[in-house]
C-alpha cells in the first residue's frame, strides 16, 4: 500500500439500503407517535442540553429513524429528561419515552 | 329563453349547467372531449374521505341529466367568446346572452422533469397513472411482481422556476397523502416515503389525514426533493435527495416511483387572452375580476369563469364555483 | 433503455472547415488522441482542419483555480478566435470540455452583457492588436464525431463488439460535467441523458451502461484536486463512480473530457494501490478510452499510433475482446522504433510483466 498523502473520503449519504432497518423499526413499532414528527424543532429550541451541547433530539432521532445509529445512544445521554420538549411538542410526542427508547435499543451503537 | 354557453364540460361546467337549468335558463355546454366530466373521470378516490370519485360524477351527471333546456356539444372547442356569441372550432357561431369558462387546467407533462426518467425508466409513474392503477384494482411493477419500497414525490412540475411553473398547484401534497395511505393499504409490507419540500394541508380534515398516514400507516416523510432517478443493476431505481432535517444526502433504492404532477395552466389560455381580450395571470391561469369580490367574474362583462382555469382548485371548489358563476351569470342576464 | 429526450437536444454542428483548439491535458496525457484526430478527419473523413501551432491554452485551469481573472480568460479566448477568423474559420472546435465550457459560457456572456464584449475587443486590441470574429459554430471534438458517427461506422474495420462471444462490449460514458451541465442544449442530448457518447457507441454496435452514478462528477474539479491534502474528497467522487458501474461489467470506459480521461483512469491506479480495490474483471483495472481512440480502434488504427500505451490501465485486455491485432512487444516503442520508457509495475497493470511479452527497449 502507497501512502500518497490523502486518504480516501468517505461518502457521509445515508443509505438506506446498506443501514440495518431493523432497531428503526423497532423503535417505530413501540411508538409509532415518533412518525408524526414534522421537524418543527420547538423540541430543540427549548432544550436545556440543546442550548449548551451539540445535543440536538430532533436530528438525533431522525438519524435513528433512517437507521443511522452511531453516536445515538451517547447523544441521548445528555438528554437532561427534564420534560419542557414533551411540554412543548405540537404534535405531542412523548419525547421523554423516544429518549429512554432509543437509549434501550441502541445501547450498543 | 335566456341561453348561457358554458366552455368546458368537467365537474365545474356540468354543476353550472344544473344551477342555471334550476334557474330556467338554457345551456350549451362546449366540451373538447367526447363525453363529459373532465379530469375527474380518471380519479380514483377524492380526499380526504376516500369518496369514489365517480360517486361524485355520477351524483352531477344525474342531476344534469334530468335538468331541462341542457344542449351538449362534445368534440368542439371554442375559438373565439364574446359575451353574446362564441365561435366553435368548427366554424359554427352560437349566440348567447352569458358565457362561463369552465375549462379547467392542463396536467403537467412529467417528462419535462429529465431527471425523474419518466417514460424512460420502467416503474417512474404520475399521480394520475396511480390513479388509473387503483381503479382497475391492480397496482403492480412492470415485471408483475408487488412493489416493496416505493417513494412519492412532491412538486414535480409545481414550484419550480425550470420548468416555469412557480406557482403551487395545492391539491398535490394531499393527493400524496391519500395515495401513501391507499398504497400501504394495498401493500401494508411496504416501506412508503413521500418526499416534500413543504407539506402544505389546506382543507378540512387534510391535516388530520396526513397524520393518520404518519401515525397508522408509518409512512415516511421526508424533506426534501429527489434530485435524480437511475436505474440499478437489480432492475430498480436509485434515488438521491437529501433528509435537510438531517443536513445529510440520502439515496435508496425503490421499486417504484410516484410523481405528483401539478396542474399547469390551460394551453388554451393564451388564445383566450388573443383571441377574446381576457387576461392571464403570470402563473398562465385567467385573472379574475377581483380576487375577493369576483372571483367568478373575468373583467369583460357577461363573462364568467368557474374551476380550475383560475387558479389550482380541489373538485369541491370547483363544484361550488360552477354554482356562484351560475348565479352570477343568471343575475347578470336578468338585470 | 427507452430514450425519448435527446431528440430535443440537437445542437448545430458544422460538417467541414475547422479551427482546431488542443487541449492542455489531452496532448500531455493521451497525446496520440489529438493526432489521430486530425488524422481521422482529414484522412478518413476528406474534412478540412487546420491544426494552428499560434493558439495557446484557454487558460482554463488557471481560471477555475482562481489565479486568472476573468478579465484575462476573456482576452485570452478572443485571441483564439482572433487566430481563427485570421486563418479564414468560421467554425471552432475545441479538444476540452473545460475549455468547451468556458467557451460557450463566455460567448454568452458577451451576448447577455455586450458591455464585456466590448471590452474584450478593447483589451484584446491593445494587448496584440487582433480583432475576432463570433465563431459561426462552436462545437466540441466529440460534437464533430458524433456528427460524423454514420459514416465512421460505414468506414469501420470492426464493431464494439466481443469477437469471442459476439456480445456488444458493454461501454460507461462520461461526458464530463462542462459539457452539458451549464448549457444542456450545448451539449448533444442535454445533461440528463447526454448522447453524444452513446450515440457513437450505439452506432458502432456497443451496448451503453446505464448506472446509478452515471451523471455524477469525477471529481477533478480544479483547485479541489491541485492540493495534495483535498485530493481525498477528490479520488472519493471517482471512487464513487467506479463502485457503482462495476457491477455492471462494463468492457471500458469512454470519456469526453480529457480531465476526466485521466482522472478515471489515473485513480484507478491511486485506489488500488491505496485500497486494493480493482475494478474491472479479473482482477484489473477498467480500461478508460478517450472517443478518439474509440474511433481509432474501430477505424483500425493500431493502439500503439492511438497512443494507448500511455494509460495508466492496461488496455490490452480491451484490445483482444476486439480482436485488434497489435504487437504486445512494441507497446513502449514510440516514433522511428525509439524506446519511450515503460511504468513501474501496478496492480492495474495486468500486462505488464516482462515475462509474458518480451518488451523490446
Amino acid at each position: 500500500m502507497i501512502n500518497f498523502g490523502f486518504s480516501i473520503s468517505k461518502p457521509r449519504t445515508i443509505d438506506i439500503d446498506r443501514n440495518n432497518l431493523h432497531k428503526s423499526n423497532e423503535i417505530m413499532h413501540e411508538m409509532p407517535e415518533l412518525q408524526t414528527c414534522i421537524g418543527c424543532g420547538t423540541c430543540t429550541a427549548t432544550c436545556t442540553a440543546g442550548n449548551l451541547t451539540e445535543f440536538n433530539f430532533r436530528k438525533v432521532h431522525t438519524l435513528v429513524r433512517r437507521g443511522e445509529y452511531q453516536g445515538a445512544y451517547v447523544e441521548m445521554n445528555k438528554c437532561m429528561l427534564c420534560g419542557k420538549c414533551r411540554l412543548l411538542c405540537p404534535r405531542g410526542i412523548n419525547t421523554r419515552g423516544v429518549v429512554m427508547l432509543i437509549k434501550r435499543k441502541l445501547g450498543d451503537f | 329563453m335566456k341561453h348561457v354557453i358554458i366552455i368546458g364540460g368537467g365537474i365545474a361546467g356540468m354543476q353550472c349547467a344544473c344551477t342555471l337549468a334550476e334557474k330556467g335558463i338554457a345551456t350549451t355546454i362546449i366540451e373538447k372531449d367526447s363525453d363529459l366530466g373532465g379530469k375527474i373521470r380518471s380519479w380514483h378516490v377524492l380526499f380526504p374521505t376516500f369518496t369514489p370519485a365517480d360517486q361524485v360524477l355520477s351524483a352531477v351527471r344525474h342531476r344534469l341529466a334530468k335538468a331541462e333546456s341542457v344542449t351538449i356539444k362534445t368534440g368542439c372547442e371554442a375559438v373565439k367568446i364574446t359575451p353574446k356569441c362564441v365561435t366553435l372550432s368548427t366554424g359554427e357561431e352560437l349566440t348567447c346572452d352569458a358565457v362561463v369558462i369552465a375549462t379547467g387546467f392542463t396536467l403537467f407533462d412529467a417528462r419535462l422533469k429529465e431527471e425523474y426518467g419518466y417514460g424512460i425508466y420502467d416503474n417512474v409513474v404520475t399521480s394520475v397513472d396511480l390513479e388509473q392503477m387503483f381503479n382497475k384494482g391492480e397496482v403492480r411493477l412492470t415485471s408483475g411482481l408487488t412493489p416493496r419500497r416505493i417513494a412519492i414525490l412532491h412538486c414535480v412540475g409545481s414550484r419550480d422556476e425550470k420548468v416555469c411553473q412557480r406557482h403551487c398547484s395545492k391539491v398535490c401534497c394531499v393527493t400524496g397523502v391519500k395515495q401513501a395511505i391507499e398504497l400501504k393499504k394495498m401493500f401494508p409490507a411496504a416501506d412508503v416515503f413521500n418526499f416534500y419540500m413543504d407539506i402544505r394541508m389546506f382543507g378540512p380534515g387534510y391535516e388530520e389525514m396526513y397524520r393518520e398516514a404518519q401515525l397508522m400507516h408509518n409512512v415516511h416523510f421526508v424533506r426534501g426533493r429527489i434530485s435524480e432517478v437511475s436505474p440499478t443493476i437489480d432492475g430498480r431505481l436509485q434515488i438521491k435527495a437529501e433528509d435537510t432535517l438531517t443536513g445529510r444526502p440520502l439515496k435508496m433504492g425503490i421499486d417504484m416511483l410516484v410523481l405528483l404532477i401539478g396542474m399547469r395552466s390551460n394551453d388554451m389560455n393564451p388564445t383566450l387572452e388573443a383571441e377574446s381580450g381576457l387576461k392571464c395571470q403570470p402563473s398562465g391561469f385567467m385573472q379574475p375580476k377581483d380576487s375577493f369580490l369576483g372571483n367568478v367574474e373575468s373583467p369583460i362583462e357577461g363573462i364568467f369563469y368557474a374551476g380550475a382555469v383560475t387558479a389550482p382548485k380541489n373538485i369541491g371548489e370547483s363544484i361550488n364555483e360552477g354554482t356562484a358563476a351560475a348565479l352570477a351569470a343568471a343575475e347578470w342576464i336578468n338585470k | 433503455m427507452k430514450r425519448s429526450s435527446w431528440t430535443d437536444y440537437q445542437k448545430d454542428i458544422a460538417d467541414d472547415n475547422y479551427y482546431y483548439a488542443r487541449s492542455c491535458i489531452r496532448q500531455n496525457f493521451f497525446p496520440g488522441s489529438e493526432k489521430v484526430f486530425l488524422d481521422i478527419l482529414s484522412k478518413d473523413l476528406g474534412r478540412n482542419i487546420f491544426d494552428d501551432p499560434l493558439h495557446t491554452s484557454c487558460t482554463g485551469i488557471g481560471y477555475h483555480s482562481d489565479v486568472v481573472p476573468l478579465e484575462t480568460i476573456m482576452t485570452v479566448v478572443a485571441r483564439q478566435f482572433a487566430l481563427m477568423s485570421e486563418a479564414g474559420y468560421e467554425n471552432f472546435t475545441s479538444s476540452c470540455i473545460t475549455s468547451f465550457g468556458i467557451y460557450t459560457e463566455l460567448l454568452n456572456t458577451w451576448e447577455e452583457f455586450p458591455e464585456t464584449e466590448e471590452r474584450t475587443r478593447e483589451n484584446l486590441y491593445k494587448a496584440t492588436g487582433r480583432e475576432f470574429k463570433i465563431p459561426k459554430n462552436l462545437s466540441h471534438t466529440s460534437d464533430v464525431i458524433f456528427h460524423h458517427r454514420e459514416e465512421i461506422a460505414r468506414k469501420a474495420v470492426r464493431k464494439l463488439v466481443n469477437v469471442h462471444t459476439g456480445e456488444p462490449l458493454r461501454v460507461v460514458e462520461h461526458i464530463g460535467c462542462h459539457y452539458a451541465k451549464i448549457f444542456p442544449k450545448k451539449g448533444v442530448g442535454g445533461s440528463e441523458f447526454p448522447y453524444v457518447l452513446a450515440g457513437m457507441v450505439e452506432s458502432w454496435g456497443g451496448e451503453i451502461v446505464d448506472y446509478p452514478e452515471r451523471r455524477h462528477c469525477c471529481g477533478f474539479g480544479f483547485r479541489n484536486y491541485l492540493v495534495q491534502a483535498n485530493r481525498g474528497y477528490s479520488v472519493a467522487n471517482s471512487h464513487k463512480k467506479l463502485e457503482s458501474m462495476a457491477p455492471f461489467k462494463p468492457d471500458f470506459i469512454v470519456c469526453n473530457c480529457p480531465g476526466c480521461t485521466m482522472f478515471l483512469d489515473k485513480w484507478q491506479y491511486t485506489i488500488a494501490e491505496m485500497e486494493g480495490t480493482t475494478y474491472g474483471q479479473n482482477g484489473q483495472g477498467i480500461p478508460v478510452l478517450s472517443y478518439e481512440e474509440m474511433a481509432g480502434l474501430v477505424l483500425g488504427y493500431d493502439p500503439w499510433v492511438l497512443g494507448m500505451q500511455m494509460h495508466q490501465v492496461d488496455v490490452e485486455p480491451l484490445l483482444d475482446k476486439l480482436g485488434v491485432e497489435y504487437d504486445p512487444s512494441a507497446k513502449y516503442l514510440g516514433r522511428n522504433g525509439k524506446y519511450i520508457g515503460r511504468p513501474e509495475r501496478a496492480i492495474v497493470n495486468s500486462c505488464s510483466e516482462d515475462t509474458l511479452y518480451k518488451i523490446r527497449r
